[in-house]
């Protein structure tokens, strides 16, 4: 049987008592929402914080808000609203293909978007899916708000920009014209961390060339986007040839391990697959897209 | 700390340790032992049950978490002696094996019908993607569940003498 050490547990009622929380315990303490993350690690003795800080009943934190020209995601969201949200799969179809894949209907109902950030698996789709739409996060502390960006954020596996007295309210999705964005994941079963998984985001320019485009890669040891892959598109009409020049780069850049989810040759060769499935897949919405 | 919250209609009120996971404070504060504790590790879904309507895998929620809030089991799902119709879809399409999954699939059917009434076999088999049936009685379990959308109003037939009808699976997605 598989029990957390003990710990003491407090209920924040808002973003202000959550933060004078963690200032008074300290760094042992954690703050705890969906949990599916957290309490796996702490039924297995991994994690053994002192003190649990509960934040589920911080409703400020959970919305998805169209405003101006981003899209505003509070940290407390859960996965399942973000799949069912009609903006989001209108806006960024990426966060929909993500969604539809990490973990399972049950699990949705629970685990949030703040929570995988911060929980910062090497193997999580979210921060991939976050790193490509050039997405913001406002974290919360005693000294108050500030904005950083994703490649501020990470801070490598299981560490992000987020200190022990602060929280992550926010992330913000800057809405751009004539863009799309997909992700695409190989997994060993349904519901599993990814083998490999690729995400892309473009914007197109009027005449149909790549104005911008971002990609990036879950659980093959890449922090952040592939900034090589990402400049050969620039310019350029996007067609097939493209793409796989692009998924070449992105798999030569990338830096798997063998593990139990297969050997390092595999992985590479799913990189370059699925980079070149995700950008056809983002610029052929981008092409169809009405989202200016 | 002492919790308060409903459980299958009921006020319940306990002192516990903090670190009491909901799936043990179900079966051993309640003695509501018709929630399974199976993998301990949110894969395999027999401990699902329903926080105020959703499902949930009660060993990946503390019970502290579940304070204030609305918990259905297995034994919440028939009403005044009557079978909720997913039950009643269990029996009539041999939903079961071993009947170790059978309570969190049953639960999840639940929800899944209280939001889509008439799901096809794709959406079933999504809402139950994260549960594990070991007998691997998949294709029997979804056709429990269009059983239970074909009649939402059945009855136990012990009480009303089989008035559900013994309908079968073609009858049911036709």
């Amino acid at each position: 049987m598989q029990i957390p050490a003990a710990f003491d547990y407090e209920r924040a009622s808002d973003v202000a008592n959550a933060l004078a929380l963690l200032e008074r315990h300290g760094p042992e303490s954690r703050v705890i929402a969906g949990g599916h993350s957290l309490l796996p690690m702490m039924k297995l003795r991994l994690a053994r914080p002192d003190w649990l800080i509960d934040i589920n009943g911080l409703a400020e934190l959970d919305f998805i808000l169209r405003e101006g020209d981003q899209l505003r995601v509070g940290a407390l969201t859960r996965h399942a609203a973000l799949l069912e949200s009609a903006d989001v799969a209108g806006l960024f179809p990426i966060i929909r293909d993500a969604e539809r894949v990490i973990a399972d209907p049950v699990v949705r109902n629970r685990g949030t978007i703040g929570g995988s950030l911060c929980q910062a698996d090497p193997a999580e789709d979210l921060s991939t899916v976050c790193d490509v739409l050039r997405a913001l996060a406002v974290i919360r502390g005693p000294d108050g708000e500030r904005t950083v960006s994703m490649a501020d954020f990470h801070r490598g596996p299981y560490e992000t920009a987020v200190a022990h007295n602060e929280l992550l309210c926010e992330i913000r999705y800057p809405i751009r014209p004539r863009s799309g964005s997909a992700y695409e994941k190989v997994e060993r079963r349904v519901g599993d961390w990814a083998i490999v998984a690729a995400g892309a985001a473009v914007a197109l320019s009027a005449d149909g060339t790549v104005e911008d485009a971002a990609i990036g890669l879950t659980a093959v040891g890449l922090d952040g986007t592939v900034p090589e892959a990402e400049a050969v598109l620039h310019g350029r009409q996007p067609q097939e040839d493209l793409f796989a020049e692009a998924g070449r780069i992105a798999a030569a850049a990338c830096d798997p391990v063998a593990d139990q989810r297969g050997p390092v040759d595999y992985k590479r060769h799913l990189a370059e697959e699925l980079t070149r499935r995700a950008l056809r897949r983002a610029c052929a919405r981008a092409a169809a897209a009405g989202n200016g | 700390m002492q919790i308060s919250m409903k459980v299958n209609g009921n006020d319940v009120t306990r002192d516990i340790e903090p670190r009491v996971l909901l799936v043990h404070f179900i079966r051993e504060e309640l003695g509501l032992t018709g929630t399974h504790w199976g993998c301990d590790t949110t894969n395999c879904g027999t401990c699902v049950v329903l926080m105020d309507g959703q499902p949930v895998k009660s060993c990946t929620v503390l019970a502290v978490m579940a304070d204030g809030h609305e918990i259905r089991t297995v034994e919440g799902l028939a009403a005044d002696g009557t079978l909720d119709p997913v039950q009643q879809g269990f029996m009539e399409e041999h939903g079961l094996q071993c009947g170790f999954c059978t309570p969190g699939m049953m639960l999840t059917a639940r929800a899944l019908l209280d939001r889509n009434p008439h799901p096809d076999a794709a959406e079933i088999r999504e809402a139950i993607s994260g549960q594990i049936c070991r007998c691997t009685g998949y294709a029997t379990i979804v056709r429990s569940v269009q059983w239970a959308a074909a009649h939402p109003l059945a009855k136990d037939p012990a009480a009303d003498d089989g008035a559900a009808g013994a309908s079968t699976a073609e009858e049911v997605t036709a």
